[in-house]
């Protein structure tokens, strides 16, 4: 098992280089370049010349866009790296590491209530419709589920805020907070603030966990079909046991088991943020962070978030690999 | 699979119906149903069938008959078929038929363009004046009409006919859609396919840049990369092929992944030995003989892949860094919901849109669910 985990981390990192020198190349042939959209208003005005710009330029690494250029940033940023230091983003005039660390927990709150719900509904939902295949109920939340799979986040989030917000006007329709509302520097104060924040999450929450349902019901409705005609089901009802012992006692458990593989993307998508969702919904989490350094060509930005993400990527297949060998014997690992 | 398959077809049926009576009845009393094994139970009807039923209700079924025969039974396959058609003939006839307005036609003429700004005003006693100021001005372009029989779904902020918009946006959602997936496939059978057929070093290379591009997260690259093929200044058609071939780019290994794994599976096999015998070469054993028996999962994961193809395209438009205006796309359209007079009160802009993406990635899953069920021989109910 530790000879198994050292070799995989050891993959790992030629897998995480491999990626870094793909992302790397393709955000320095990106356009919008921060820093002529930064200045170029004080070239016009002739504050700054062309040549004091490509000094600049020079000075962040990105003056040279050529083959020879590009490798040198590469090896400059990889050095950093290696030193801990994930460089400084041009946008937001800190370093990259602080700000995804400062971000990250809006985007987690989010998540990690989004995903235990999701669990919450799609789990039974999908061992219901496969104990009662082709039946009302297996289609009824067959077909609502997949509408689910179907509605694109931006979208379904502009409907949820014409509905609820707009029209209805029950939630507020974007932001973290209310603007202009002070609250009292004490704990009743703090949890005003807080009752105000978990407001304003509940419509990205509604949609992340609406939007994620489907995908996991239907996972889990294969997986029961494929538990409940296995030879130890019939042998549990041959032994006489209550249909609900046999569901839940017996299939259930096993039901589990390939969910373990899912485990790999829970962690990318806990700390990751959503990219779309926060953009619709204005909440200043990692995604619309990345968003916004993405469109501003904040190469040091845009580098750590990709990384962050391939980290947690690699991290959670390796941590489902060995979960999915804990929960179920017959695997092993090599 | 050249033999062909012999059923006894009148049989089968009531023995499928007995069946699915039988799990039902499970279901609900366990016990009951347990009286009555379902396995022998079933095994001596068929004898006692065969031996009373005459030769000539004996039918032969093809592999592939099987399987429609199966597909059709399921009436979610069928109203997917039936979404997908439906949106094919809306994207590809609709604009022949509907030929009024062109893709990028601007409906012009004397229309009088109205811009309504709000006030609100405190009135001196503490409560609010809401004043509402309508500006009208003659604007030479016929902007964001309501529906209406000359506009089916009215027109969006540049006087384009949104009705016929829908339609080439389709037409682009569906190309790029099948375009993509064939391509992501193909590459996927040949790096899936040699990692799988010749394993060792090979095998171990090949998954390693598999591994790599499973690791890239998806919507961030793509978004680089469509960022940077808009710079390059080349034609919008150029522009489209371009994003096909980065979608594909970062979205095969998953195939790969799939039909190595089938195929290490496979390679196991007698019949592999046996080709392998006869002195085949690799080329032939793993495209005549190996892949072929990969297709089944291969047409489910292509049909599913549809799907979320024209999701990413979508959301790329939608971003404003795929398919470029005046160019139709589903995700543009949607996008001008952003701007809050059209999300409030111009509705026929942006929900037909999304309704078509829902439509087309429900009808492929509907389509790829029912295949799934339809050949995978353990589930023959």
């Amino acid at each position: 098992m530790f000879k198994y985990i050292v070799k995989r981390l050891l993959l790992s990192i030629i897998i995480l280089l491999g990626v870094s020198i793909i992302i790397y190349t393709l955000t320095r042939l990106m356009p919008a370049d921060y820093v002529d959209q930064t200045f170029s208003s004080k070239i016009q005005s002739g504050a700054m010349s062309i040549e004091d710009l490509q000094r600049y330029k020079e000075l962040l690494g990105i003056g040279d866009n050529s083959f020879a250029g590009i490798m040198k940033g590469y090896f400059g940023w990889l050095g950093n790296l290696l030193k801990g230091d994930l460089g400084r983003s041009f946008k937001y005039q800190k370093p990259v590491a602080e700000v995804i660390a400062s971000q990250m927990w809006y985007s987690f709150g989010i998540a990690i209530v989004a995903t235990v719900l999701q669990f919450l509904i799609a789990i039974p939902l999908g061992i219901t419709s496969a104990t009662h295949q082709y039946s009302v109920r297996d289609y009824v939340t067959t077909v609502l589920t997949m509408i689910g799979i179907g509605l694109p986040s931006y979208f379904f989030g502009a409907i949820v805020i014409k509905v609820f917000a707009v029209d209805l006007g029950w939630f507020p329709s974007g932001n973290i907070v209310s603007g202009g509302v002070t609250y009292a520097n004490n704990f009743a104060g703090a949890m005003a603030q807080f009752g105000d924040m978990c407001w304003h999450l509940v419509l990205p929450i509604f949609v992340t966990v609406l939007l994620s349902i489907g995908g996991l019901m239907r996972y889990t409705r294969t997986n029961t079909l494929e538990v409940l005609s296995a030879d130890y089901i019939r042998t549990a009802r041959a032994k006489g046991l209550s249909e609900k012992k046999v569901i839940y006692k017996h299939a259930f458990r096993n039901t589990l088991i390939p969910l373990a593989t899912l485990l790999a993307g829970i962690l990318p998508s806990l700390f990751g943020g959503m990219l779309i969702t926060e953009q619709v919904f204005g909440i200043p989490g990692i995604g619309k962070y990345a968003y916004d350094a993405l469109q501003f060509a904040d190469i040091p930005f845009v580098m750590g978030y990709n990384m962050f993400l391939a980290v947690l990527t690699v991290i959670g297949t390796l941590f489902s690999d060995i979960m999915y060998s804990i929960v179920d014997p017959r695997v092993k690992l090599q | 699979m050249k033999e062909k398959d012999k059923i006894v077809s009148p049989s089968a049926d009531t023995e499928e119906t007995k069946d699915l009576a039988v799990t039902s009845e499970t279901l609900e009393e366990a016990t009951e149903a347990l009286k009555e094994d379902p396995a022998v139970d079933t095994e001596e009807k068929k004898e006692e069938r065969e031996l009373g039923v005459a030769e000539e209700t004996y039918k032969e079924m093809s592999p592939l008959r099987l399987v429609l025969r199966r597909f059709f039974r399921s009436k979610l396959s069928i109203v997917g078929i039936v979404m997908i058609a439906a949106l094919i003939i809306f994207s590809v006839l609709g604009p022949v038929i509907f030929n009024t307005w062109g893709e990028e036609t601007v409906d012009r003429g004397d229309y009088v363009s109205e811009d309504v700004n709000y006030y609100q005003q405190d009135d001196g006693n503490g409560g609010y004046v809401s004043v509402t100021e309508v500006v009208e001005s003659v604007d030479g372009i016929n902007r964001l009409a309501d529906p209406s029989p000359q506009h089916w779904l009215g027109t969006d902020e540049k006087g384009m006919d949104v009705f016929v918009r829908l339609m080439f946006g389709g037409r682009i959602s569906l190309l790029i859609g099948f375009i993509v997936v064939i391509l992501e496939t193909l590459l996927g059978i040949i790096i899936g396919g040699a990692a799988g057929y010749f394993g060792g070093w090979v095998d171990n290379i090949l998954m390693r840049i598999v591994d790599i591009f499973n690791c890239i997260p998806t919507l961030p690259i793509l978004f680089i990369a469509s960022a940077a093929i808009n710079s390059w200044g080349l034609s919008e058609d150029v522009n489209i092929y371009l994003l096909m071939l980065f979608i594909t780019l970062f979205s095969w290994s998953g195939t790969a992944r799939l039909v190595r794994g089938q195929i290490l599976g496979l390679r196991e096999q007698e019949y592999i030995t046996a080709t392998e015998v006869m002195g085949f070469s690799p080329w032939r054993r793993i495209f005549k003989h190996l892949i072929p028996n990969v297709m089944p999962q291969l047409i489910v994961s292509m049909t599913l892949g549809l799907g979320s193809v024209i999701l990413y395209e979508s959301t790329l438009s939608y971003l404003g860094i795929g398919v470029q205006p005046p160019k139709a796309a589903w995700g543009s359209m949607i996008a001008l919901a952003n701007r809050p007079e059209i999300l409030n009160y111009h509705v026929n802009v942006w929900l037909p849109a999304g309704l078509l993406i829902v439509i087309a990635v429900l009808g492929f899953n509907f389509i790829g669910d029912g295949l799934r069920d339809a050949m995978d021989p353990k589930a023959r109910k």
